[in-house]
C-alpha cells in the first residue's frame, strides 16, 4: 500500500511521543483500541487553569497510519480549549494525510482518544 | 550495497539468470517459437520436443514419469484442476473431502466452491506448530472421503507435514492425495516413487522459473482420473486444453533441472544464512519462532515480535521487501489465518514477519537486516503502549480494552 507523504513523514518523525505523569491533577490520559484489532492509542493531554491544552504527549501500538494520525493530532490538539478540541473530526484527520478508506478507522480512533482524554480531564475535576 | 534488500523469496523467486537465457530462445522468430501441437512441421516438431524435455526435467526432480506431468498456468490452477477434478471424479465415491486450516487460498477457496457444489469439507486443526496430527487426520476419514489435500511446506511458516506417513494413510484407506508442492520444490526431497501420493501442484515461480507456469503431478500407477477444468482442444491428455507455451516450459524445466542440481548446496547455504538471523535477532525480548519445533524448510522464518505491529514494522523495515504475517498490507485487516490457526493470539499474529531467503541472499544482507530489525523494535517499542504495559508488569489479558 502506498502511503502519503504526510503519513510517512509523521510515522518517520513522530510529534511528541512520550508519556506524562499520571498523578499530575493537570494531565488527562485517553487509551482506546485494542491489541486484537491491531491498535491501541494513549493520548495524554496537559490541560492549565484557563481550560487550554498546554501540550499532549502520545503513545501507539497501530500501523503507520495509526500513528501518524495521533501524532498529527497532538499537535492540533495544542494551544486549543477543551472544546475546541472536542471539535475535531475524524475526517478531518483522514483528509490531513489522505488516509484511504481501509485507514479511516485510524482516524476514528485518533478522534475517540482525545474525546476519551477530555472526559478522563472533566471526569477528574469533577470529582 | 544495493537497497532495498529482497527477502520475500516466499512469495516469488527472480528468475535465474540460466532460466532466462532459456527462456529468450523460444519467442523470436529465429528461436523455436512453434505451437508444439502443430503436427505438420519442424516448427511444431523442436518445440513439442522442447516441451517433452522440460517434461522429463520436472519429473527427474520429483523421480516421476513425464508422462504424469500436466502443464498448468501456474500452482493456482493446479491445485483447482486437482482437487475439483478429483472431487468431480469421484463424487459417485462419497463428497466428503479433507484440507487443513493452514492451506493456501487457492486450496481453501476451491474446497468452498466445491461446498457451494454440494460436497462437505472438513477443515483440520493443526497442531501449535503447524503440523498435523495423522490421528486426527484419520478421525476426520469417512467411508465417502474421496479427497485429502494439504501442503507440503506452508508458505508463511516454513513447517514441513510429513507427507509420507499421511500418504500411507490415505492409501490404506483408498482416498485420493493431493499435496500442494509450491513452496517444496528445490528445498526439500520429493520422491514420488515412494510417496503414496496422488497429485502434486508445482509453481515454476517459486522456484527461479517465471510466472504464469506450473505443473500437476497425475499418478498413473495406481492410475488417478480427473475432471477435466478447461475444455479444448485436448491438450495435456485432455486434462488440460490450451497451447502449450514454451518459452515458459522450457524455463520451468531447466529451473527444476538446476534446483535438482544445486538443491543439497543450497540447502546447506541458506540453512547457515536462517542461522545467522535468527541468531541475531532471537535475544530481543519477546520475540517468537513461529513453528519452531517442526521440520522447516532453511528458507522461511516467521517471527512474531510482542507489542509491535506487523504494518508498521514493515514500514520500519522499508529498505528490506519482506511480508507481514497480518494481511494488513493487503487491504483486509484481519491477522493471518495461518498464525491463527497456530493458535498465536490477534496480537502476536498481527505483530508477525515472514523473512525468506533464496538464491540470491548473501551474509551482508542478512547483517544489514539484523541492524534495521534491532533499530526498527527499539524505535517502534519506544513508541508503544502496551511496551509501557508490559514493562510495568500489567497483564494486558486483564485490560478492560475500548474495541472499536
Amino acid at each position: 500500500m502506498a502511503y502519503s507523504n504526510k503519513v510517512i513523514d509523521h510515522y518517520e518523525n513522530p510529534r511528541n511521543v512520550g508519556s506524562f505523569a499520571k498523578d499530575d491533577p493537570s494531565i488527562a490520559t485517553g487509551m482506546v483500541g485494542a491489541p486484537a484489532c491491531g491498535d491501541v492509542m494513549k493520548l495524554q493531554i496537559k490541560v492549565n487553569e484557563q481550560g487550554i491544552i498546554e501540550d499532549a504527549k502520545f503513545k501507539t501500538y497501530g500501523c503507520g497510519s495509526a500513528i501518524a494520525s495521533s501524532s498529527l493530532v497532538t499537535e492540533w490538539v495544542k494551544g486549543k480549549s477543551l472544546d475546541e478540541a472536542q471539535q475535531i473530526k475524524n475526517t478531518d484527520i483522514a483528509h490531513e494525510l489522505a488516509l484511504p478508506p481501509v485507514k479511516i478507522h485510524c482516524s476514528i480512533l485518533a478522534e475517540d482518544a482525545i474525546k476519551a482524554a477530555i472526559a478522563d480531564y472533566k471526569q477528574k475535576r469533577g470529582g | 550495497m544495493k537497497l532495498p534488500i529482497y527477502l520475500d523469496y516466499a512469495a516469488t523467486t527472480p528468475v535465474d539468470p540460466r532460466v532466462a537465457e532459456k527462456m529468450m530462445q523460444y519467442l523470436t522468430m529465429d528461436g523455436e517459437f512453434g505451437n508444439p501441437a502443430s503436427r505438420s512441421h519442424r516448427f511444431g516438431w523442436q518445440a513439442e520436443e522442447s516441451v517433452e524435455v522440460a517434461r522429463s526435467q520436472i519429473a527427474e526432480l520429483v523421480n516421476a514419469d513425464p508422462r504424469e506431468i500436466v502443464f498448468t498456468s501456474g500452482a493456482t490452477e493446479s491445485n483447482n484442476l486437482a482437487i475439483k477434478g478429483a472431487a468431480q471424479f469421484y463424487k459417485k465415491k462419497g463428497k466428503h473431502l479433507i484440507t487443513a486450516k493452514t492451506e493456501h487460498k487457492a486450496v481453501l477457496d476451491t474446497m468452498r466452491q466445491l461446498e457451494r457444489e454440494g460436497f462437505e469439507v472438513t477443515y483440520l486443526d493443526v497442531e501449535s506448530n503447524g503440523l498435523v496430527d495423522l490421528a486426527k487426520l484419520e478421525a476426520a476419514m469417512r467411508p465417502d472421503t474421496t479427497v485429502v489435500s494439504l501442503m507440503f511446506v506452508n508458505n508463511e511458516i516454513g513447517v514441513i507435514q510429513d507427507i509420507a506417513a499421511i500418504g500411507e494413510l490415505c492409501r490404506s484407506k483408498g482416498i485420493v492425495f493431493h499435496v500442494d508442492a509450491a513452496q517444496a520444490t528445490g528445498k526439500v526431497d520429493i520422491d514420488l516413487q515412494s510417496l503414496k501420493v496422488d497429485l502434486m501442484s508445482f509453481s515454476g515461480h517459486k522456484t527461479y522459473g517465471p510466472k504464469g507456469i506450473g505443473a500437476l503431478y497425475v499418478r498413473r500407477k495406481p492410475r488417478i482420473r480427473l475432471e477435466a477444468q478447461t475444455h479444448g482442444g485436448g491438450h495435456e491428455r485432455g486434462m488440460r486444453s490450451g497451447t502449450l507455451a514454451p518459452h515458459q516450459i522450457a524455463a520451468m524445466g531447466e529451473a527444476f533441472r538446476l534446483a535438482k542440481e544445486e538443491m543439497a548446496a543450497e540447502r546447506e547455504r541458506i540453512t547457515a544464512l536462517r542461522d545467522r538471523l535468527w541468531d541475531g535477532i532471537k535475544d530481543i525480548e519477546q520475540v517468537y519462532l513461529n513453528g519452531g519445533s517442526a521440520p522447516r524448510v532453511p528458507g522461511i522464518t516467521n517471527i512474531s515480535f510482542n507489542f509491535v505491529e506487523g504494518e508498521s514494522l514493515i514500514m520500519a523495515l522499508k529498505d528490506i521487501a519482506v511480508s507481514s504475517g497480518s494481511a494488513c498490507t493487503s487491504a483486509s485487516l484481519e491477522p493471518s489465518y495461518v498464525l491463527r490457526a497456530l493458535g498465536l493470539t490477534d496480537e502476536l499474529a498481527h505483530s508477525s514477519i515472514r523473512f525468506s531467503i533464496g538464491r540470491f541472499t548473501t551474509e551482508e544482507q542478512i547483517d544489514h537486516t539484523i541492524k534495521i530489525v534491532h533499530q526498527a523494535i527499539d524505535k517502534l517499542r519506544e513508541m508503544s503502549p502496551l511496551w509501557d504495559m508490559f514493562k510495568d508488569g500489567i497483564d494486558l489479558n486483564t485490560v478492560a480494552w475500548v474495541a472499536h
